[in-house]
């Protein structure tokens, strides 16, 4: 009996010890990053915040690909997630029931716009924090290079404002690659997965915009598909022009085409802003690397520029404690003000934001985000990203499968038009 | 002391059982819930009945059914591959020929590694290979299913062929002996004396194959990631229910748990099948 009680109490003694370790922390904050190019700047900033105030701020990273599975299982934990991020509304509909409102705060009152925010009725659940910008990177010297050719379609890249322009010098320079040094104008257009969402998803927001654009919305349940022959033009220039045969896209992955650009194999290069730390760690300098829309074929496209948006926004977690979503908010109002905070997130992060505080001498150092300013400055309409009102996960895979069958020959074009358009509809209807 | 055991059992099992219950009970159980019921997370349901399993067979962008048949298939075809070649490794093994111990090594090294990295180098290789034909391990989902059998005999064949050669090793000489006397050659001590005695290995070596083909995750992911869909075995089919779309975790689930009761139906037969075929010596 003696043995019995003696081993209750010590179970008890291990087990109060434990729930005591665990309750003690007032105000905490953990972040789950999206963003694992940036997991070690965030790290640093977190440190940085408790040497200054105290308060402990935990950083996770989701390993790339992975945010929504890691984020399901984190946020149902006791230490649960007080700061995650959702991609725009559609990942907005996911975690809708745990992202607190956000609209009395300063960090919201900081934001230069509406158009940078989620909102809920009048609640404001998502803050975007970074705005990036893709188009086709191109290497300038390349470029030069080209122009400096006999009987070179352009004189100056500045020429370059249109599809036919654009397709006469890609297949010009394809044509002469030998000429050039390189393996083909386009870097390889990979359907693996680290590379397939350059076109299931961004480059698919090309004939997305013209549509919205045209009948005046900003979502729908329905897509019409009216610019697809314009999605067909550009994909066909970028399989048929690239450094690979088009049937080879299936294992092309995304350090294949960054590999193929910073090699100087290839002089396109559909990405963005944030492959500025990418290109320069490869040794690529900012003279080398520019930026041109994407042009699809469209009718008055000469005054298209470049496609700006966001989709990574800020959510708090509305079901923690009150101490620590007061505490999280603090913590997104050092980052956004102060001068440690705002240091890391433009120079060390490299990112665009769309907060006033950063007006003032805090602006990225990109070569890229630079290229895109200079299309806004040039009065050129950005693009906006509508990508987010993709009605789901397996929509972008369905289009990726049929664009890529469409590539290596074993499907038609139809398949793909079918995938976007009925697909559209099918999974729009599934979501719930 | 006896009594004493007796008295105390379910103390000594308590760790067991602790980590049993912790583990695989209480997620099978919670998971078999959740599949009537629509959430986000697991624990902020809400039960909807068999409206997820309805889903889970009506989806019309799903593939589950293809894959029903596609890992049916994968599972035979891997298991017959593996086992039949598992067997003659181990044969050729227990003969005593210089550098048994080398080779043993060798063929059992692959299963030391884990599936996704053994997926993706072969995902390389293989590509490097097709890509003299112009094709990539995606053109297909053949391409795929052959590459996902070669990935497979590579790495479990060395597991098998540990469990034959132990088989084989525990044969009784004088059987052995009986047989070489009465004139048997060696198909025949193959066939009428080595198999009979290995049915025990043979049950757990096909069991762990069929059941191995069945719940393949990791190298279906890293080899193909699914492209084209109709590469899908079941278990990556389920995870892209899961994923794929807002609010359809449920439907995933509910999957998860047909394809539950399938491979236990499955095991359970075979079990049962190879089990009637053992002999007792």
């Amino acid at each position: 009996m003696k043995k019995i009680v003696s081993l209750v109490l010590s179970l008890a003694l291990v087990l109060s010890c434990l729930s005591f370790a665990a309750a003690e922390s007032t105000g905490s904050v953990y972040y789950l990053n999206f963003k694992p190019e940036q997991a070690q700047q965030w790290e640093d900033l977190a440190k940085a915040y408790t040497a200054e105030t105290g308060v402990q701020v935990t950083v996770v990273t989701a390993a790339s690909g992975t945010y929504e599975q890691t984020l399901a299982s984190e946020i149902v934990k006791e230490d649960a997630p007080t700061l995650f991020q959702v991609n725009g509304p559609k990942g907005l509909a996911t975690w809708k029931e745990y992202c607190a409102d956000l609209s009395g705060t300063e960090l919201y009152k900081n934001v230069k716009s509406d158009d940078f925010v989620l909102k809920q009725g009048d609640a404001v659940v998502g803050i975007a924090y970074v705005i990036e910008t893709y188009g086709i990177i191109y290497n300038k010297d390349l470029m030069a290079k080209y122009i400096g050719l006999e009987n070179a379609k352009i004189a100056d890249v500045a020429e370059i404002n249109n599809f036919e322009t654009f397709k006469a010098v890609v297949e010009d320079m394809q044509a002469r690659k030998d000429e050039m040094g390189i393996m083909g104008a386009f870097t390889s257009a990979g359907m693996d997965s680290s590379s397939d969402w350059r076109f299931k998803t961004h480059l698919a927001n090309m004939p997305i915009y013209y549509e919205y654009q045209a009948d005046g919305i900003g979502d729908t349940d329905a897509i019409k598909g009216t610019y697809l022959d314009n999605y067909k033009k550009i994909w066909d220039l970028y399989i048929n022009n690239a450094t690979c045969e088009p049937s080879m896209i299936g294992a092309k992955t995304g350090s294949d085409a960054l590999a193929d650009f910073v090699l100087g194999d290839a002089v396109f290069y559909q990405n963005g802003t944030w492959e500025y730390g990418n290109c320069i760690n490869e040794g690529m300098t900012d003279e080398q690397l520019g930026m041109l829309p994407i042009f699809i074929g469209v009718e008055g496209e000469e005054n298209q520029g470049l496609c700006t948006g966001s989709e990574n926004y800020w959510c708090v977690n509305g079901k923690a404690s009150a101490e620590d979503q007061a505490a999280t908010i603090a913590f997104l109002e050092w980052c956004t003000t102060s001068d440690a905070g705002r240091d890391a997130i433009a120079n060390k992060m490299g990112f665009l934001t769309p907060f006033k505080s950063f007006d003032d001498g805090y602006v990225a150092n990109n070569a890229l985000i630079a290229a895109a300013d200079e299309y806004i400055a040039a009065g050129k309409t950005s693009v906006s990203w509508n990508f987010p009102t993709m009605p789901s996960e397996n929509w972008k895979n369905g289009v990726g499968v049929a664009l890529l069958a469409y590539a290596q020959g074993t499907g038609e074009w139809s398949a793909v038009v079918d995938a976007f358009v009925n697909g559209w509809a099918a999974e729009a209807a599934a979501a719930k | 002391m006896e009594k004493a055991l007796k008295k105390w059992w379910p103390l000594f099992i308590l760790p067991t059982m602790a980590a049993f219950t912790i583990g695989f009970l209480i997620p099978f159980v919670w998971g078999l819930y959740l599949s009537f019921c629509e959430f986000t997370t697991v624990n902020d349901a809400v039960w909807v009945g068999l409206n997820n399993y309805v889903l889970a067979f009506t989806d019309p962008s799903s593939y589950f059914t293809h894959s029903l048949w596609y890992t049916a298939l994968f599972s035979v075809v891997s298991t017959v591959i593996i086992n039949i070649l598992g067997l003659t490794v181990a044969i050729l093994l227990v003969r005593g020929i210089r550098g048994t111990n080398i080779f043993r090594t060798v063929f059992f090294m692959p299963n030391l590694i884990g599936g996704i990295v053994l997926g993706w180098l072969w995902q390389v290789l293989i590509n490097g290979v097709l890509a003299k034909y112009g094709v990539t391990i995606v053109t297909n989902e053949w391409y795929g299913f052959w590459s996902l059998i070669l990935v497979m005999t590579w790495q479990q064949l060395g597991y098998m062929m540990i469990i034959y050669i132990s088989g084989l090793q525990s044969i009784p000489e004088e059987l052995m002996e009986a047989a070489s006397i009465d004139g048997a050659n060696a198909w025949q001590t193959l066939r009428f004396v080595k198999l009979p005695m290995l049915m025990p290995s043979i049950t757990i070596c096909t069991f762990l194959t069929i059941t191995n083909g069945f719940k393949l995750f990791d190298q279906n992911l890293a080899l193909t990631n699914g492209m084209p869909p109709e590469s899908r075995l079941m278990a990556l089919d389920i995870y892209n229910t899961f994923y794929g779309r807002t609010g359809w975790a449920g439907a995933g689930q509910a999957k998860a748990v047909v394809f539950c009761i399938i491979v236990v139906a499955i095991a359970l037969l075979q079990q049962k099948l190879t089990h009637s075929k053992e002999v007792q010596q």
